[in-house]
């Protein structure tokens, strides 16, 4: 370095200077830089949310960096990647999860994706028609976490938050439910048809139904549920009345629900108890068996107007009904008879049993009444109920004259005796008649008769010709008129003188002995 | 260059940065103000290489950021979507959106990377009192020096964007932290180019020429 000049010493210095004075200050902009990133990073990866895997039987309508989760409404995550699993069954997608959002993602927390969607009474997703579909989502009220969610194919039709009780109904055949039927209490709509499904084996579906929470209450044990699709006309002498629910119902179906009057003071049913879904009104409120006997009444005769439920009635009073009606042929014989299949439960249908010891053998109880009824003369008997359409029912009367008949208890089901029906007994009566007069030996009679008639006529011809005779013998000019009267009036003579005589022997009977005496006496 | 050229410092002068006057700095202190602007003179920038240099860090610090953060937030009515830079240049990439997508892609990821590795670059060839290749380096610097600028573009870009497109309930665009962090990488390479001095490129000649004279 030159010395000799003082500026470059100067500028030494300068630099000298400048080390000792230490880091310079400007340093400190790198270092907020660096905490800066740091911080962003640090931030980043703190909170980064959990990665979910959702499995979709279709991904149509999603797009990986684009497709939202949502919850509320709220976004809390991307689909990041969609792919096909192995098997190409499922698309698989990839969710980046907003950070802190953990805690949703339990075992029952459920994903769909939401689309439009226009089912019965209900429009949703409409939104996504602008937007794109994207994914809803439910938080489970499970603790047990996950990160592997299998996607419902259709969203659930009621949030599990909102307050409410869930049950379940089991019914034969679905009718026209679908998810989000309309569920009515009193004509107001209450709930909604959650999901359904078919039982394992087939044999009836479980309908899920959701009850808003302050009409949950109104449901007990003895609630009674039945379907309230389309509508209910009733033709009767005040004219015709309609029956509906709401209009809707008409449309989409539904279900209503009542508790009878006396059940109100029940605890209103726990979630998921099992109801059993009638198909109208009036069968959801038939009385539940209480103790069911099954019976059978073996007919002789035609059952036409018979039909499985028809009444069983005890003297006008419903004791049962009829279930199964089936034919039996007797080869050996070849008499063609009708088992019928009854079912009676008195108790259920109100019939009160006098002095019923609680304690005693029902069974016992059971077969003592149905002996002493027998033996009394109660005999089933088929009746014409309603003469237009000729519906038929089972009669129990008392038929004091009837032929007694043992039981067999032994049997199953036990057969009950059975009398003709009044219908059949007046024929029979009448072909009896018919029969015995078919019997009657009417030629012969005819022929006889025939014959004294004309005997008859013969006599009256005859006799005609005695009475002619006679009349000529007593006409006043006739011979023998004019002799009669002689002899008439000669017989009046004897007779006065015979009562002449008389009156002599009255006076004299000494004459017979002596003869008569002289006058001159 | 057979003879030592005078430079304003070895003659023991200080030249300007505001006016370009010459003057001589007092004996005692020579850190003197310029007479006639009174801007604060000295020899050379002070503190050039060790500013540059803190300036080029913090650059290169927010540069990863700024990349990796989206500089925009579209909010649509299917959702927000947050791109960064670089998926905005794959964005506009189509067969007639291209040349776009270059402009993108040179003034928002290349030229601030190029000014931070040349600024790099620079300021190591300088510690190392480096003579070679001095008039390209200069050449470099200028070069940088006059393109820095340019890269405020993409923040111009996307501050207008954000401030027109406000269609609420529709659409609407907000910046994004990224874009911050790419303001800061522009404005600290702008920054870092101001501090270097170009005229230690030259002292280390004038050095070496000493040293090997």
């Amino acid at each position: 370095m030159p010395e000799e000049q003082t500026p470059s010493a100067a500028v030494r210095t300068s630099r000298a200077l400048a080390r000792r004075h230490g880091i310079s200050a400007v340093w400190i902009i790198p270092i907020i830089a660096a905490a800066l990133g740091v911080w962003v990073a640090v931030n980043r990866i703190m909170n980064e949310g959990p990665k979910l895997t959702i499995y979709f039987t279709s991904a149509d309508g999603l797009e990986a960096g684009k497709t939202k989760i949502r919850y509320k409404g709220v976004d809390i995550g991307t689909i990041s990647a969609i792919r096909l699993s192995s098997d190409h069954r499922v698309a698989i997608a990839t969710a980046q999860m907003a950070p802190r959002t953990q805690g949703f993602f339990v075992a029952d927390t459920k994903f769909w994706v939401v689309r439009p969607r226009i089912s019965g009474a209900t429009v949703t997703g409409l939104g996504t028609l602008i937007s794109g579909a994207y994914i809803g989502m439910e938080i489970g009220s499970s603790h047990a976490y996950r990160y592997h969610f299998i996607a419902l194919d259709t969203p659930p039709v009621i949030s599990t938050e909102a307050p409410g009780r869930f049950y379940v109904l089991r019914a034969g055949d679905l009718g026209s439910l679908d998810y989000g039927a309309p569920v009515f209490f009193r004509r107001l709509q209450v709930g909604r048809v959650a999901s359904y499904a078919l039982d394992k084996n087939g044999q009836y579906f479980n309908i899920k139904i959701f009850v808003r929470a302050p009409y949950d209450q109104f449901i007990t044990a003895d609630s009674r549920f039945w379907q309230a699709s389309g509508f209910n006309m009733k033709l009767s002498a005040s004219g015709l009345s309609v029956q509906t629910q709401s209009v809707l119902s008409i449309l989409i179906g539904g279900i209503a629900f009542e508790t009878p009057e006396d059940d109100r003071l029940e605890p209103a049913a726990r979630s998921n108890t099992v109801f059993t879904l009638y198909s109208d009104r009036a069968t959801a409120f038939e009385p539940t068996a209480r103790h069911p006997q099954t019976y059978v009444l073996i007919f002789n005769e035609s059952v036409r107007g018979l039909a499985p439920g028809a009444p069983v009635e005890l003297r006008g009073i419903k004791i049962g009904e009829v279930a199964d009606i089936r034919a039996q042929m007797d080869v050996r014989t070849a008499a063609f008879s009708v088992p019928v299949t009854i079912h009676l439960d008195p108790q259920r249908l109100g019939v009160k049993i006098v002095e019923l010891n609680s304690k005693a053998n029902l069974e016992a109880v059971r077969e003592r009444l149905i002996e002493a009824l027998v033996a009394h003369g109660a005999r089933a008997q088929l009746r014409t109920g309603n003469l237009l359409t000729g519906a038929a029912y089972v009669a129990f009367d008392f038929f004091p004259g009837a032929k007694p008949v043992k039981i067999d208890w032994s049997q199953s089901p036990v057969r009950l005796p059975t009398v003709p029906g009044q219908l059949e007994a007046t024929e029979a009566r009448i072909n009896a008649v018919v029969a015995k007069l078919n019997s009657l030996p009417l030629r012969q009679i005819g022929d006889n008769l025939n014959k004294t008639l004309n005997d008859l006529d013969l006599t009256l011809v005859s006799a005609r010709g005695a009475l002619n005779n006679a009349n000529a013998m007593v006409a006043p000019e006739s011979e023998q008129r004019v002799q009669l009267d002689q002899t008439l009036a000669e017989i009046r003579l004897a007779a006065r003188s015979i009562r002449a005589l008389a009156d002599d022997l009255d006076r004299h009977p000494e004459e017979l002995l002596r003869g008569k005496r002289a006058e001159s006496k | 260059m057979s003879e030592r050229a005078i430079t304003a410092m070895r003659a023991g002068l200080q030249s300007c940065a505001g006016c370009g006057l010459l003057s001589r700095p007092g004996p005692e202190d020579d850190r003197g103000n310029c007479p006639r602007c009174d801007q604060r003179l000295s020899f050379r920038k002070p503190r050039s290489l060790e500013r540059t240099w803190a300036y080029l860090i913090a650059a290169a610090i927010c540069y990863v950021p700024a990349n990796l953060l989206p500089v925009l937030t579209t909010t649509t009515a299917s959702g927000a979507e947050h791109d960064t830079i670089m998926q905005g240049v794959v964005l506009l990439w189509s067969p007639t959106g291209w040349p776009l997508s270059l402009i993108v892609l040179f003034a928002s990821i290349m030229i601030p990377s190029a000014k931070i590795l040349a600024l790099a670059y620079l300021a190591i060839t300088v510690e190392r009192g480096s003579i070679a290749n001095t008039e390209q380096r200069v050449r470099m610097f200028r070069s940088v020096e006059l393109l820095g600028r340019w890269s405020m573009v993409d923040v111009f870009v996307d501050t207008f964007t954000a401030a027109l497109i406000q269609l609420q309930p529709l659409m609407s665009v907000e910046p994004g932290p990224g874009l911050f962090f790419f303001a800061a990488v522009v404005v600290l390479t702008m920054l870092a180019a101001e501090s270097f001095d170009p005229r230690l490129i030259w002292d280390a000649v004038d050095e070496s020429e000493v040293e090997y004279a």
